[in-house]
């Protein structure tokens, strides 16, 4: 930040603190828990930005939601837990309603509390999967999709590359993961399909960090597998693609889960990660729509956070996706509880359980490519969403397939077992929801 | 002069081994505790319950624990994330497999549990000192977080090894608010702390000193190096892991195995080399200053109307942070807990200079 | 058998790899009897001046000199502002020290450099050698560490030969001796705290080669410290040859014992290791000193 900036900003604050009296009655605030620090930055970073300038677009483009504006509170969580809780309190007391914590721990943490609360917790594609489940997570949102669902849908991308699930008998799957909560999380879901499928699973163990996986892959050199599923975090990725290309495993036989495949990760690895896959549950080029208005709106007006440097980055448009499902759960809110009025955790929630993302309404929206249509309800804070496989090809992710939906009807048997656990545990009531 | 002991006689040894041998000290003590217990409640919001209170007595007493093997016995440990893991595993083991069990005594027994296997990993202290030891800390460091990511049956086969406490009880009332969670707290640091106070004023205590001070003339004048070191070791480690209890059952609500990392032990190291090694005064402040001086300076600049992004915050944060312990370190060596000393000394001859 | 040889030769390499960062703290161990926890940083510190020189357009070599110029400046700051206030000191205390050090280092780098992922390419080769018809597979970029890592070691043990080296060494072994006669102990810490400095520069530029310049750096402090304790805190060459054990038997043990345990075993094993050379020999392999036993 350079001196004129630094005073310009100074200014800007100062004059926005003063405004922010004036129109506090009209305005949204829109809490930002962000890491922009610390060890797992570089994949912090991009979707701070993204959320950042989503609102912003929103606020430049509409005036707000109905009017209300929208305020970013950003907090840093430095992606540990105790500052996670803190910077929750701290925006909760602020007035905030929709939080995004992007961190599993700090997640695990936030779901007891926030039914007490009356707080959303939007851990989108991460946390708890089975938080998913609206009769017993009433507060907790999962959409679009879970780890589970990633492995799901990467299950059927390998298949389809082989040409049909049948063909997957026989076969060896690795599945690579950093040996903590958010590796171990999908494993049931492989070994259901491995017994289902006939394929034979390699589950590989990478203690964290990751720092050094010279025998884990030279480990994979000897098995041989037929594709290997990453499931790693931060510099881990890199590690792991550097590695493969070392003991020459292809890099198009390898998928990574979606915190495994962002910029960060094959930028760090170079020459390493090209022609690596990697799942998203939303479109990943840089010719979206969602970013020209972005660049229209924000980007070309100066208005961009930290500089648009990671503008159109995989991260980036994750960010943009969080702020998309949080502004258009206020929007639905908005519709039943009053337009231009700022929406409350109750109606927050309410809201979010009514996204309906249509096929009209994403054509509408100028979303088309970014989500496949999804629609949450009571029951279901997922959404069922879709997955995509996108592949690095030196500077920037293509996609290379369709939409891949997850076995839903085989996952939710799995979601109820482990949230009526959870309920059982806690002696939680099983909320009753209205068949719409 | 507000702060003098002069004409205060002692004239019972009893008077002598007080706590607290001076009145002023005492009323200064008892205004606070009135002031934790009653003052706090008062004005406190859910906010600092929630964000600042409560984590900063469940890590004062982890580094109360440690203080009492590190700060007393002298044995360096870099395994308090781990030992508090421990805690927070086994009284959640407990609570979950013996559900009518009184909430106190799974904490009592999970520090028992915690004080075994800080024991086990205790035993090479026989035999190596200083650094060297602290690697056979950081070996359980790193293999009890492993264990219990591997051992499912520790964590009910639960596929993430998350593990949920459970509501707590104790007889009969529900600790459920912000406030109530915190008197709870409260009272089992304040009577632990009692209790550790008292140990290590009296023989353990000083037996663990002696140890540290000179281990071969504490073998000379008859201290047995095992049986101090072990007990410093349990002592510790039940201290460790009542606090690790109270971090998931009263903090967190539910973590996962991999929460109890390497982290926590440097911050707990931290917090009792920056509050005073030795002292358990020190202990809190140190947790109190590692705890809540990020918070502050990240929310300060703010205040004063100077807008920074999130980022250069926490840069700027981890600068001043950094330049604050190594000025410390250079005005007093000795800790926080120290600088609190100097203060009363100060005060006994205000406002004549000597 | 061959695979047995190719998980030798790698886990050989990867302990060089942790040598490199042990190497730091072994010097200024030796010389000031500090335990620097701040070296980790320091490696960041470093990697992050190189790679923004290098992404500003400097060519490497001037990249490189730029780099050590700032890391002997930073030895100088760090004596000046820290050490010259608590020289005679406890260990614990200088360690704290270092503690406070490392959290400015690492606010300090990012707040210049940022926080992201940088990729550092000085053009060493990673394609793979194949030994005994693919049989093993040896990494390029393993030997070129090794070779680094030899010709290091080989200029710290000369260095230790020379005038300056015995004066580190007497400063080692009593502060106030070595200053009775003459050694001024201020110049000697800046000397080796530059020197830990460019170790850890040629650390980073190694570790950023292989991960990418970036925050996670700084944990690799924690890879070294087995290392240091196997061979011995004021080693030069025990840092190696620890390094060399620690590396084999981690990734062995991981390949042949950790099946057995589901795996992931290789961060606690170096640890135990560690720990089971530490019982039967206490000073660690090479260390001078015998610690004194209760």
């Amino acid at each position: 930040m350079n001196a004129r900036q630094w005073v310009a900003s100074v200014v800007m604050g100062a004059s926005l603190a003063g405004a922010a009296f004036a129109a506090s009655a009209q305005e949204q605030m829109i809490p930002s828990m962000v890491y922009r620090t610390g060890p797992y930055a570089p994949s912090g970073i991009p979707v701070a930005d993204g959320y950042q300038d989503f609102i912003t677009l929103i606020n430049q483009r509409e005036g707000g939601i109905n009017g209300v504006k929208l305020r970013v509170e950003e907090c840093e969580t430095q992606y540990n837990t105790e500052r996670g809780v803190e910077c929750y309190e701290r925006l909760k007391a602020l007035g905030g309603t929709i939080f995004s914590p992007y961190s599993t721990g700090i997640t695990y943490a936030l779901i007891d509390r926030a039914p007490a609360d009356k707080a959303v917790i939007f851990s989108m594609a991460y946390g708890r999967a089975s938080a998913t489940v609206g009769n017993i997570f009433p507060w907790v949102f999962t959409a679009p999709i879970t780890y589970w669902g990633g492995a799901s849908a990467g299950i059927q991308y390998f298949a389809s590359q082989l040409g049909g699930k049948d063909k997957l008998k026989g076969k060896k799957i690795a599945y690579v993961y950093i040996d903590i909560a958010y590796g171990k999380e999908p494993i049931p879901v492989f070994q259901n399909y491995a017994q289902e499928l006939g394929f034979q699973l390699e589950l590989v163990p990478v203690p964290a960090p990751g720092l050094e996986q010279k025998s884990i892959w030279l480990q994979i050199r000897q098995m041989r597998p037929d594709f290997v599923y990453l499931q790693g975090w931060g510099a881990m990725n890199a590690v792991s693609l550097k590695e493969a290309a070392a003991v020459g495993f292809p890099r198009e036989k390898m998928l990574g889960v979606w915190y495994s495949s962002q910029d960060s990760d094959t930028q760090a690895a170079g020459a390493a990660a090209k022609g690596y896959k990697g799942l998203t549950f939303h479109g990943a080029s840089r010719d979206l729509p969602i970013l020209k208005q972005l660049k229209e709106v924000v980007l070309d007006k100066g208005l961009a956070s930290n500089g648009a440097k990671h503008f159109g980055e995989i991260g980036y448009l994750r960010g943009a996706l969080n702020a998309l499902f949080v502004v258009e759960a206020l929007r639905t809110a908005q519709e039943k509880f009053g337009k231009g009025k700022v929406m409350d955790g109750e109606q927050s929630r309410w809201g979010f359980e009514n996204i309906n993302f249509t096929e009209e309404k994403i054509n509408k929206m100028g979303l088309q490519g970014f989500i496949a249509p999804m629609k949450l309800s009571c029951d279901n804070h997922l959404g069922d969403g879709k997955a995509l496989v996108v592949q690095w090809q030196g500077d920037q992710w293509k996609p290379v397939s369709d939409w891949i939906e997850p076995e839903h009807p085989k996952l939710w048997p799995l979601y109820l077992r482990d949230a009526e656990a959870y309920a059982r545990e806690k002696n939680i009531a099983s909320r009753v929801c209205a068949k719409s | 002069m507000f702060y003098r002991e002069s004409g205060q006689f002692k004239t019972s040894y009893r008077a002598d081994q007080a706590i607290f041998t001076i009145p002023q000290d005492r009323i200064f003590f008892a205004l606070f505790m009135l002031m934790a217990y009653v003052g706090v409640p008062l004005i406190a919001s859910d906010y600092l319950y929630t964000a600042l209170i409560i984590p900063f007595l469940c890590l004062s007493l982890a580094a109360l624990g440690l203080n009492i093997l590190t700060g007393y016995c002298g044995q360096l440990s870099l395994g308090t994330g781990a030992f508090m893991g421990v805690g927070a595993v086994s009284a959640w083991n407990l609570a979950y497999r013996i559900p009518d069990l009184n909430i106190l005594v799974v904490f009592i027994l999970a520090g028992l549990i915690t004080a075994a296997v800080g024991m086990f990993f205790g035993l090479p202290s026989m035999r190596i000192k200083g650094f060297y030891l602290a690697v056979a800390t950081l070996a359980a460091q790193f293999f009890l977080p492993w264990l219990f990511v591997k051992w499912g049956w520790l964590t009910n086969h639960n596929s993430s090894g998350v593990i949920t406490a459970p509501q707590l009880e104790l007889f009969g009332w529900v600790i459920n608010t912000p406030m109530e969670k915190y008197l709870f707290a409260l009272s089992i640091v304040a009577l632990l702390a009692l209790a550790a106070k008292n140990l290590v004023r009296s023989n353990p205590g000083r037996q663990w000193m002696a140890i540290r001070d000179m281990d071969i003339a504490a073998e000379i004048i008859g201290i047995r190096p095992m049986v101090a070191k072990l007990s410093a070791f349990a002592v510790s480690s039940f201290y460790v892991g009542v606090a690790g209890a109270l971090y998931l059952f009263v903090y967190l609500g539910s973590t996962e195995p991999d929460g109890f990392n390497i982290n926590l032990s440097f911050q707990t190291l931290f917090m009792i080399i920056i509050g005073g090694l030795g002292s358990i005064l020190g202990s809190f402040l140190g947790a109190f200053f590692i705890l809540l001086l990020p918070i502050f300076l990240t929310r300060v600049p703010p205040m004063l109307g100077f807008e920074f992004s999130t980022a250069l915050v926490s840069h700027l944060e981890f600068m001043v942070f950094g330049a604050l312990i190594v000025f410390f370190l250079i005005v007093e060596p000795h800790g926080l807990a120290r600088l609190w000393q100097i203060a009363k000394e100060k005060l006994r001859i205000w406002p004549f200079p000597y | 058998m061959m695979f047995f040889l190719e998980v030798l030769i790698g886990g050989l390499m990867a302990g060089v790899m942790y040598s490199l960062v042990a190497l730091g703290f072994v010097l200024i161990f030796k010389a000031s009897g500090v335990f620097n926890f701040a070296q980790g940083a320091m490696v960041l510190f470093a990697g992050l001046f190189f790679v923004g020189f290098m992404e500003l357009g400097v060519p490497l070599l001037l990249s490189l000199l730029l780099t050590a110029a700032v890391m002997v400046l930073l030895a100088g700051v760090i004596e000046r502002l820290v050490l010259r206030h608590l020289v005679n000191q406890e260990g614990i205390i200088l360690f704290m020290a270092t503690i406070g050090v490392s959290f400015f280092l690492d606010g300090f780098g990012q707040t210049i450099w940022g926080s992201n992922v940088r990729q550092l390419d000085v053009g060493i080769p990673t394609d793979p050698i194949l030994l005994f018809d693919g049989d093993i597979l040896i990494q390029s970029f393993d030997l070129y560490a090794a070779l680094v890592a030899g010709v290091l070691l080989a200029i710290l043990v000369v260095f230790q030969k020379t005038r300056i080296g015995r004066a580190l060494r007497a400063v080692a072994d009593d502060h106030q001796a070595a200053q009775s006669v003459g050694i001024p102990l201020n110049v000697i810490w800046v000397i080796v705290w530059s020197i830990a400095g460019l170790v850890a520069l040629v650390a980073g530029v190694m570790w950023g080669s292989k991960l990418g310049v970036q925050p996670a750096i700084v944990s690799l402090a924690l890879k070294a410290l087995p290392v240091l304790i196997l061979g011995g805190f004021t080693s030069v060459p025990g840092a190696i040859v620890g390094g060399l054990i620690i590396g084999a038997g981690e990734k062995l043990a991981e390949v042949y014992i950790g099946p057995l345990f589901g795996g992931g075993i290789e961060n606690w094993f170096a640890y135990v290791l560690a720990l089971g050379f530490l019982l039967i020999r206490p000073q660690g392999l090479f260390g001078e000193r015998i610690i004194e036993r209760v």
